[in-house]
């Protein structure tokens, strides 16, 4: 009796599992799979996959002995990426600070910080671009810098390939640093109060408060936004379209894009797909070594 | 055992409601109903509305339905077909966006219907009906390289040319005869000192998507070297660092030097680029003959020449680019007989100067040519000169063509010469021989 009672409670929960188990293996695992499966394959992505060629690691070896341009892409991912790691979460950390205090207007400042976020990057990346251009655009940065008597510094900067790639990333900043506000802020809003009035009573200065406090509370959620940061960065590319069209002579080239190409411009689906596998493994190796730092800085 | 009688209902009630989903509509696949409605995809947003009407115009005709879904952009197009190639869910018609080994691609997949006997028919009168070039994108010769059965494969519904285009109000302001553009390159780049006094923009052309720079390159391939060098050089017989392509390159680097081209020209998509000319803030454009119904659309008053591009050289003549868009008859759809009856009454006279009317595309029928605008003419007027890599029946390796429009963006924005341009293209063919060879 009791162990039919046990059965039925068991098949009853696996029951409520099943269909996210369905969900997850059709829709994330399945296709895991495959891909992976794919990488191992010369194929064009429309004759039948029966009469796909295959070529053992070849497309992995390509990748990693003879083809710099998915490189230089990495490499402008990582640029990109360190930028946001600093640049935009210390922004963002600097403003879920003052958002945390007892300020005036502190609800309308939430939400224009997170306006950003939630545009499409193409617009974001168009937008930008008018704002930036001077003959087909408002041309507002080099206007600034002109009232602000630095004219000398006025530049063509999505058009040089000097500046393209970091304009590119401080655009991606602002469209971003949004998200890390809000984490951020959430993190501070559950450190207890408690301890800072304990902190003031002892008599310790703001710089203190913030040093032993903030920071040792905040280190997890630190780590959780440079982990969301690494992997959202490196996935950049609608907002490189709208900016300036695509890879620039590679100036701007990114992984996604590169995958595109392979896909798109050469209709090579199996090297796409090994790319696709590559940049997984890159993603994955550098959040476990985020996630380690993470937590060695909060023991 | 209540919750799991309850759990397993709803399942089974899931399933069903899943399984009593309607079927995709278009699907020609086993057990769909082969009644008189014929499904198109494609990508054309700008025709949607007149294809619509011509839609409503054959039903009242024939009874046949005509449902057209339009899938757009064309890259999302794209990679829908190719899926649905993969599915074996086609519509009865459908294009092909891509490159003749794309299209090849399909038919060896086995989803494209031979229609040669169709336009061979009563005198090849459909074929008869329509351009050369236009049918001739869409035929495979015998011993063409993809191993393809020789034959027509597709109906050209309308006809591109890729041409320039000048502003006819900047050069008066320029001090020039607005009815005659130069006809040199060298009479072209010597306009820069001229942009540079009157602070304008010279030519704007979607030069940050690889094909269209390529195409301007290729224009002037074909004018310096012939097609027969060029061709040889995509057979792998003469490399990129023949002068002939180093010519070719340095017109690039000639340009940027003169100031002839827009400031981020290779940063710039198409659209940014016909939004600037039709803007009046660039002197020149580098566009195919869709740009009449976009001008149209962004600044109806616009006033504008269509030349060919400047030759830098009298040894061959100009050529430009001439494409067709298409549609295909699904080999597997179970109307086919009624799809190809569509596409023959689509390709007749009426249909194809309403398109031409509605559309601003030249039409893919020769009859109507005479019925078109005075600036579409003008593009009909350079039929003959065009050529297109899927006429060619050999073509360069898709990172070949990556590495050149790369390396063309590299000098014009300073960073690289035209041999070192050359050098690292052949190297990328030279590699890409190799790996064909084993």
């Amino acid at each position: 009796m009791k162990l039919e009672s046990t059965l039925k409670s068991t098949l009853e929960n696996y029951g409520f599992i099943f269909p996210a188990v369905l969900i997850f293996s059709l829709f994330y695992i399945y296709p895991f799979v495959q891909i992976f499966h794919l990488s191992f394959f010369d194929w064009d992505g429309i004759v039948p996959f029966k009469d796909a060629v295959p070529v053992g690691w070849g497309n992995f070896k390509e990748i990693f002995s003879q083809d710099p341009t998915w490189w230089q892409a990495t490499r402008n991912a990582g640029f990109i990426t360190v930028i946001a790691l600093t640049f935009q979460n210390i922004l963002a950390f600097l403003l879920a600070l003052a958002c945390d205090r007892e300020i005036r207007m502190k609800n309308f400042y939430c939400l224009t910080f997170f306006i950003p976020v939630v545009l499409s990057e193409i617009v974001v990346g168009m937008t930008w671009r008018f704002l930036i251009n001077d003959f087909d655009g408002a041309n507002v940065v080099n206007r600034m810098l002109g009232a602000l008597s630095l004219s000398h510094l006025a530049h063509h900067w999505l058009f040089d390939p000097r500046t393209a790639l970091t304009t590119v990333a401080l655009v991606h900043c602002w469209k971003g640093f949004g998200w890390g506000f809000l984490i951020f802020l959430a993190g501070l809003q559950t450190i207890p109060r408690e301890l800072y009035e304990a902190a003031r009573v002892d008599g310790a200065s703001a710089w203190e408060t913030f040093r032993n406090i903030t920071v040792p509370l905040i280190m997890p959620v630190m780590g959780l936004v440079a982990i969301l940061t690494v992997l959202g960065t490196m996935q950049i590319f609608a907002l490189i379209i709208g900016l300036v069209g695509g890879e620039f002579a590679g100036h701007t080239s990114v992984p996604v894009l590169r995958i595109l190409a392979s896909m798109q411009g050469s209709s090579r689906f199996g090297y796409a797909c090994a790319q696709g596998m590559t940049f997984g493994m890159i993603l994955v190796t550098l959040s476990f070594f985020q996630y380690r730092l993470a937590r060695r800085a909060r023991v | 055992m209540r919750h799991l009688r309850n759990i397993l209902g709803g399942w089974v009630i899931g399933a069903l409601l899943v399984g009593c989903g309607e079927v995709p509509k278009g699907t020609a696949g086993p057990g769909a109903p082969a009644d008189k409605k014929i499904v198109v995809w494609h990508w054309m947003a700008d025709r949607q509305d007149a294809l619509q009407e011509l839609a409503k115009r054959y039903e009242a005709e024939t009874g046949v339905k005509i449902v057209f879904e339009l899938f757009a952009p064309s890259d999302a197009y794209s990679q829908k077909v190719r899926a649905a190639a993969q599915a074996r869910v086609l519509p009865d018609i459908f294009g092909i966006l891509g490159e003749k080994r794309d299209f090849a691609a399909f038919i060896k997949a086995g989803c494209v219907a031979n229609l040669t006997p169709a336009m061979e028919a009563d005198n090849r009168a459909w074929e008869n009906l329509l351009l050369e070039k236009a049918v001739a994108i869409n035929e495979f010769k015998a011993g063409n390289p993809y191993g393809v059965e020789p034959g027509i494969y597709g109906v050209p519904i309308d006809f591109m040319t890729i041409e320039m285009l000048y502003n006819k109000k900047l050069f008066k302001e320029l001090g020039l005869d607005p009815d005659r553009p130069p006809a040199t390159f060298q009479e072209f780049v010597e306009m820069g000192d001229a942009l540079k006094v009157k602070k304008m923009q010279g030519l704007v052309s979607g030069w940050a998507e690889e094909w269209l720079i390529g195409c301007f390159a290729l224009n002037y391939a074909f004018n310096i070297m012939g097609k027969d060098k060029v061709l040889a050089t995509f057979r792998g017989d003469v490399p990129y660092t023949d002068p002939g392509w180093i010519e070719v390159f340095s017109l690039f680097q000639e340009m940027r030097e003169s100031g002839v081209l827009a400031e981020g020209v290779v940063t710039m998509v198409n659209k940014t680029a016909e939004q600037l000319f039709a803007n009046g803030k660039a002197v020149f454009a580098f566009n195919g003959s869709w740009c009449v119904n976009v001008y149209q659309g962004m600044n109806p008053a616009l006033d504008y020449g269509v030349m060919l591009p400047p030759a830098a050289s009298d040894e061959n003549p100009m050529s430009i680019w001439g494409n067709a868009s298409s549609f295909m008859v699904n080999a597997r759809s179970k109307n086919k007989e009624e799809a190809v009856a569509f596409l023959q009454w689509l390709s007749r006279r009426d249909q194809q100067a309403y398109l031409a009317q509605r559309t601003s595309n030249l039409p893919a029928n020769k009859e109507c040519l005479g019925e078109i605008s005075p600036l579409l003419a003008q593009f009909a007027d350079d039929v003959e000169l065009t050529t297109h890599p899927n006429l060619w029946g050999v073509s360069e390796f898709p990172l070949v063509s990556e590495t050149l429009a790369r390396g063309l963006q590299s000098i014009v924005i300073g960073e690289k010469t035209p041999e070192q341009v050359a050098a690292e293209v052949q190297k990328v063919k030279e590699r890409e021989l190799l790996k064909k060879r084993k």
